[in-house]
């Protein structure tokens, strides 16, 4: 890019044009000193081919950078196949592995949790008759049956312990979605830096071009001082989450938003 | 105690009910965003209203301003569960007339704590 901004923005050949003009005027104001009306309106002429052999000079480069721009912007073949709607896919693809996978965890713990409470609740209901055979309270029959429901027991927790085991590790597995998610919007936010980049760029180039044809642009002030003047009577809107927790108008924990509300008398 | 859980993604509406069941409120209803809340309230004989702010059709702001509109609904308990951190954000939910406000992420403890305290005070 750093070439296209010298081609369109050097100092050269500005410069060039300016001493071309003053040289121009300068004999204009010559003829005119000495009489001759009719040259110098003839040198009129010469300064508006002056001028309009620069804007076509500065109109054919600004082609050929606006060309490249916007082929370095990728978007020259927006729609189908294009980086702009790669990267929209990319983004519907974290949202799709986020909700797979936070779903996915919370299949597991709904499977989880019930085979966790049936061992505890078996496991202290054996305990209590334990304690009573230590208490030597524990009729022969129902000796019997406790050591039947202990052999039970065992052979289920190992088998439950097991299903357990296979869950959280299936749990853990399916935080994976953080390193691909992480790594594409990565790439997306690249993507926008180096589109911004290349926006910028337009913009000094498009403001080249009022310099050279002298455009001013009142009209897009107004609206610049309209825009400006909004926040003010803005209303409050949602905004997200707040990236930057550091800033002072916004809580960093639980415990600010406890503060406010209890300083505001709640 | 019947409570509706209003947020747009479907698994935050999943980590609430879950950890509402968690505390013993078995009975909730869902909704993806306030316009479909309103009707849902408006209708069922809801105790209690846990939102999210930002949502598309009606935001959980907007939702909380119409049940406090709404004779019928205005003294319904509402706590927003929300990203939504900024000062003035919080000030207008309080204006607006929250019973609570949670910001995410969270911990079911905190969720436990403001639950109880709203209760508290709706009982009390």
């Amino acid at each position: 890019m750093a070439d296209i901004t010298a081609d369109t923005t050097g100092p050269g050949d500005g410069q060039e044009v300016g001493s071309e003009i003053r040289s121009l005027a300068e004999d204009m104001l010559k003829q005119l000193e000495n009489g001759n009306l009719g040259k110098a309106v003839a040198m009129v002429n010469d300064l508006n081919e002056v001028r309009d052999r620069t804007l076509y000079d500065e109109i054919g480069h600004l082609t050929r950078a606006l060309h490249e721009s916007i082929k370095n912007l990728k978007i020259d073949s927006i729609g189908a196949g294009s980086e702009i709607e790669h990267a929209t896919d990319k983004l519907a693809y974290v949202v799709e592995m986020t909700d797979k996978s936070a779903n996915r965890t919370m299949d597991l713990v709904d499977a989880s949790l019930p085979l966790a409470a049936d061992i505890q609740g078996r496991a202290s209901a054996l305990s209590a008759q334990w304690q009573r055979f230590l208490n030597k309270e524990l009729k022969p029959e129902e000796f019997r049956t406790l050591t039947k429901d202990i052999n039970i027991f065992l052979q289920d927790s190992a088998q439950q312990s097991q299903t357990l085991q296979g869950q959280l590790s299936d749990i853990m597995l399916a935080q994976d979605f953080q390193d691909l998610t992480g790594q594409v919007i990565h790439k997306v936010a690249d993507l926008v830096r180096e589109v911004e980049t290349r926006l910028v760029n337009l913009v000094a180039m498009a403001g080249h071009i009022d310099s050279i044809t002298g455009i001013t642009h009142s009209d897009l002030e107004v609206v610049t001082e309209t825009e400006e003047a909004a926040p003010e009577e803005a209303n409050i809107v949602a905004e997200g989450p707040q990236i930057n927790k550091d800033s002072d108008d916004v809580v960093s924990s639980q415990d600010d938003v406890d503060d406010l509300l209890s300083s505001l008398g709640f | 105690m019947k409570i509706l859980i209003v947020d747009d993604f479907s698994t935050m509406r999943r980590i609430v009910k879950n950890l509402l069941r968690d505390l013993g409120f078995t009975n909730t209803a869902e909704a993806d965003d306030g316009t479909t809340a309103l009707p849902m309230l408006e209708n069922g004989d809801f105790d209690f209203l846990v939102t999210d702010w930002n949502m598309p059709g009606m935001t959980g702001l907007d939702l909380l301003k119409k049940v406090r509109a709404d004779d019928r609904l205005k003294s319904l308990p509402v706590l927003m569960v929300t990203a939504e951190a900024k000062r003035d954000q919080i000030v207008a939910a309080a204006q607006a007339g929250v019973n609570g406000y949670v910001v995410k992420p969270f911990t079911a403890a905190v969720l436990k704590e403001k639950i109880d305290k709203i209760f508290e005070r709706v009982e009390g």
